[in-house]
Parts: structure tokens; sequence; C-alpha cells
């Protein structure tokens, strides 16, 4: 980037100052990021004093033992659980003090993709997929929902045959898919997974890991995952943070125990960290029965 | 080995007190809190009523299954409690000569007490339960959260329909188990028992008068209202797992079923008090 002192030149292009200067202010501002955030649920904290800036283009992995708040975290940038206390920006605008109107508009810069898949039981799966768009752009043409369904199908590995099924009567790796096609129904920005290969044999696992990997340099999302899956979190990510249970922890200990690049996390001293990727339990069993 | 001297100290009776006072004082806040919570989940769904209508295809399949599909259950209901009516109260009049005005006790009870309130009761338990299950399923497998995911208000999409379905067609319920209730009775009474049909027929016209038959309907709107209103919270306040799902559909029916009857008491009273301040007392007062 080049600056005059009344031209901004950014990836070739000459913009107007103030114009230049606000696509570049765009460009450094994460997509989504947040301050200080905390989660409790009737009183018990869950999460504390979280600072995670995710920018754009980048996929984020959140990693950490079962009841740590990855979940949490992931739907609370959503606006699904409300903070206790702490912002989340969304391209420089807080959600948290957004109206019900306007986080419901603001949620269609996202796709997300649960653990379960949470496809609609009393939907055809052709249904499912067209819904994000029917409920969003219901001035859509109905061909041109087909033609966006088949082509999202097609795109996760299911045939034509699939759409008129009930989602009972497909395998879990087949319903995820599904579910991964709804997320994508409206173009998102930042596509949130929520354990995506959690239950899933390792071919399919990795199935899944292609389509993030796929999102990513075709659809240009940004992308966020939640996952215990060590093997997915490198492959897929370029970026890993680790969270911790805040019961295991002290009152002025950070939550987070580890933001780096996914080459940088065999390197790490800390022991907990080590401990978790390498999957090693430790004196933990007895910890867990003391009492 | 010799035997341990410790025995637990028995607690005073402050303490059980003391413990009995907070266990009273939880209870009470947790009713509290579901009022209250109820109270701002109905806020929300009238404020969702009248902020976007519904669309067709939502509507139509939840319409179907509230009314079409309640109708046999109510139907039959209606009719069964004619007839019992009938064969319970026939004894009773004959005791006393009166026999003859059966029809204007059985039809009274059953247009103003009886249709609405098993219909409704009906509705409690058909369609009650179900919306209370199947909003519960969907809250456990997170797919309420990924329809507001998605950008639409669950409540504007799962519960307002469910509402206007329970409000609109249980009048038109309450209708039909009237109907058959006064079918029932008058078939039984007259072609089973040997009432006279013209005595029948002219003590059921002087005892059931237009305004009777409003009451019921009105009853029935609130019914519907707040079934809808309990089985949408129950289903979205839903307990984890299997058992949250049953509990969820047990205590929308049990909780819909106390304010049925809570609400059949306090409309009962307004209702009278209106017809007595505007028509002059009920019109029991035309048997001269």
């Amino acid at each position: 980037m080049t600056e005059s002192k009344d031209k901004v030149t950014w990836e070739g292009q000459v913009y107007s100052d103030a114009e230049g200067q606000r696509r570049v202010l765009r460009r450094r501002r994460p997509l989504l990021e947040t301050e200080h955030l905390y989660v409790e649920f009737d009183g018990r904290e869950v999460l504390r004093d979280i600072n995670l800036p995710i920018r754009r283009g980048e996929t984020v992995a959140i990693i950490g033992e079962s009841g740590c708040g990855k979940t949490v975290l992931l739907k609370t940038l959503i606006g699904l659980n409300k903070p206790t206390y702490g912002n989340i920006w969304l391209d420089g605008v807080d959600l948290t003090s957004m109206s019900s109107r306007q986080l419901s508009e603001a949620r269609t810069r996202f796709g997300f993709v649960f653990q379960q898949a949470a496809l609609f039981d009393s939907m055809t799966i052709w249904e499912n997929v067209a819904f994000p768009i029917v409920q969003n752009r219901p001035k859509t043409r109905k061909d041109e929902i087909n033609e966006t369904v088949h082509r999202l199908l097609l795109e996760v590995g299911l045939t034509q045959d699939v759409e008129q099924r009930y989602p009972a009567e497909l395998s879990g790796g087949m319903r995820k898919r599904v579910g991964f096609a709804r997320a994508l129904a409206i173009n998102p920005e930042l596509m949130l997974y929520d354990e995506p290969t959690t239950g899933l044999d390792p071919i399919m696992s990795d199935v899944i890991n292609e389509m993030i990997i796929n999102a990513r340099d075709q659809h240009k999302v940004t992308g966020v995952i939640v996952t215990h899956d060590m093997k997915s979190a490198k492959k897929v990510a370029d970026r890993i943070v680790m969270l911790y249970p805040l019961r295991r922890l002290g009152e002025d200990e950070p939550q987070v125990l580890f933001d780096g690049p996914p080459d940088e996390i065999d390197d790490t001293d800390d022991k907990r960290v080590w401990q978790f990727i390498n999957g090693y339990a430790g004196e933990r069993l007895m910890e867990m029965t003391k009492n | 080995m010799p035997q341990s001297q410790w025995t637990p100290r028995k607690r005073s009776w402050r303490h059980r007190l003391t413990d009995l006072s907070i266990k009273i004082g939880e209870a009470v806040t947790r009713r509290v809190r579901f009022f209250g919570d109820l109270t701002f989940f109905a806020a929300s769904t009238v404020f969702w009523l009248f902020a976007r209508r519904p669309s067709k295809g939502t509507l139509v399949p939840i319409f179907y299954n509230v009314g079409v599909l309640s109708l046999p259950v109510v139907i039959l209901t209606g009719m069964f409690v004619g007839m019992v009516l009938a064969v319970q109260s026939f004894p009773q009049f004959k005791l006393v000569g009166l026999e003859s005005r059966i029809g204007g006790a059985i039809n009274l009870s059953l247009v103003k007490e009886l249709g609405p309130v098993l219909a409704a009761t009906m509705l409690a338990g058909r369609v009650g339960s179900s919306i209370a299950a199947e909003l519960g399923t969907m809250r456990v497998t997170e797919q309420i959260d990924a329809l507001t995911s998605m950008g639409p208000n669950p409540i504007h999409y799962l519960v307002v329909p469910r509402f206007l379905a329970c409000l609109i067609l249980i009048p038109g319920l309450t209708i039909m188990a009237d109907a058959m209730g006064v079918f029932g009775g008058a078939f039984l009474s007259i072609d089973v028992l040997g009432v006279d049909w013209g005595y029948y027929w002219d003590y059921s016209r002087r005892m059931v008068g237009p305004f009777e038959i409003f009451a019921g309907m009105f009853k029935s709107i609130f019914f519907g209202g707040a079934i809808a209103m309990i089985s949408c919270h129950q289903g979205f306040h839903c307990e984890a797992g299997a058992e949250g799902v049953g509990k969820a559909a047990t205590h929308s029916f049990v909780i819909s079923f106390v304010m049925i009857l809570i609400l059949d008491l306090v409309l009962g009273i307004f209702l009278d008090r209106f017809q007595t301040a505007f028509f002059g007392g009920p019109t029991g007062g035309m048997l001269g």
C-alpha cells in the first residue's frame, strides 16, 4: 500500500483519500473480535476475559478439553448466548448492543455447522438447504433456489437422489454434509463449525476437513472451528487457540493457554497444552475420582 | 474392635426451621421466575404477532394439525359427555318429577361449561403435549439454535403460528364439542330414556340463550391462548435429553389443565357479573 497526500493505492487500485483510508482500515480491522468477553450461566463462570481477534480470510481452530467453554464461545459469537460482560465486534459494529432485529440481520453473514447437523426433521433435504435462502431472500426465484441447492449438495458430495429424503433417512456423515451445504447457502462471510469431525470415521473426517479448506479457498470465507481433533485442527487452521476450563485455573490465570500458528503448538512449554495435544491423562483420573 | 462413640448430633429445631424457610424461599423464587419468564415469552409472542405476518406455508400444516386432526377426539369426547350427563342426571330429575326439564340442564352444562373445558382439555392433551415435545426435541437437538443462527426469530417462526392456530381454532372445536354433546344427550334422553321430545327442546331453548353460547366461546379463546403459550414455553425451556422432552410434555399438560380450571373460574365469575349487569341475570330466570 502506498499513501500520498490525497490518494491511497491499495492492491494496484487508487482510491480517493477518504475512501482509501476507509478500505485500508477495514482490511486491517478483524472481521470478528471479542473484547474482554465474560460468560456466566447461573452464576457459574464459563468464559473469562476472552480477547480473540478473527481476521478476514483466516481459519482459527479453538481447541480444549470438554467443558472448557469452546461451544459456549462459538454460540456467543453468533449471539445465541448473551455475554455477561464484554463486546463482540463484527466489522466494527458491536453485536452485544444490537436489537434482536439487527442481530437477525447480522446473523445472515454467518454460517453455522452444528455438531449433530441440527437439520429440521420435518423438512426434506432440499427444504433444509433452501431454508436460509427462502427466509433471507424471499424474492429469489424457485429455479434459482433449485440450482443453488443442487450445486451446494454436489459440492459436499451428495447427489440429487437425497433431495427428497428426510434427515432421519441419512447417515451421520451425510447429515453433517447437508448441514455444511445449508450453512453455505447464503454465501456467509464467516463460518462457525462446532466439532465438525466428531463422531465420524477417519475418512469422512478428512472429507469434512477438505470441505472446510474448500470453503476458505473457493468461497473466501473466514472460519472458526471448535474441535478436539488435533489432526483436523493442524490441517485446516491458520491459527490455533487453546482454552482451559476455569474450574482448573486460579483466579488470575488467563483462560487462553495458547494462541498461535499450528506449527508452534508442539514447541510450547506449557505442560497443560502439551498434555492436551498428546492426549495424555496423567494424574487426571485420580484428580477426577478424588472426593 | 471398639465401636466408635461418635453419633451424629441431632439438628436443632432452629436449623430445621432455617432449612424449611430456605426450601420455601427457593420454591417461591422458582415460581416467580417461571411466571415472569412466561409473561416475557407471551409479550414477545404478541409483539411478533403484530410485527410480521407468518407465511402461509408455515401456518397451513399447523392449522391442519391443531384443527382437523383434533376433530375426531373432540367429537367423541363431546358426544360421550352429553350421553353420560343424560344417564347420570335422569334418575335425579325423575326422583323430583322434573325429567321433562333434563334437556335444559344437560345443554346448559354443556354449552357454558363442559364443552369449552373438555375441548380445551383435549387440546391440551393432544396438541399442547405434542407442541411441547416437538419444540423440546428441537431445543435438545439444537434445531432452534440452527433456526436462530440463520436469521429467523424462533418466536416468530415457531410460536406465533401455533399460538394463532390454538387461538383461532379452539372456538370451532368447542362448537363441535357442544354440538356433539347436545346430540348425544338428546339421543340418550329422548330415544333411550323416553323423555318427551317437545319438552326436551323447549326447556333447552329456554335455558340456553345466545349469551350462554357466547360465554362458552369467549372462555375457549382464553383457554386456547393459555395452552399455546404454556406448551411453547415448556418446549423452549426443555431440559436436555429424552427425559427433559418427556418432562416438558407432561408439565405442559399439567400446567395447561390447572390454568384452564383457574381461567374457567375467573372468567365464569366475570361473565356472570357481566350478564347480571347488562342482561338482568342468567337465562335460567326465563324458566318460570
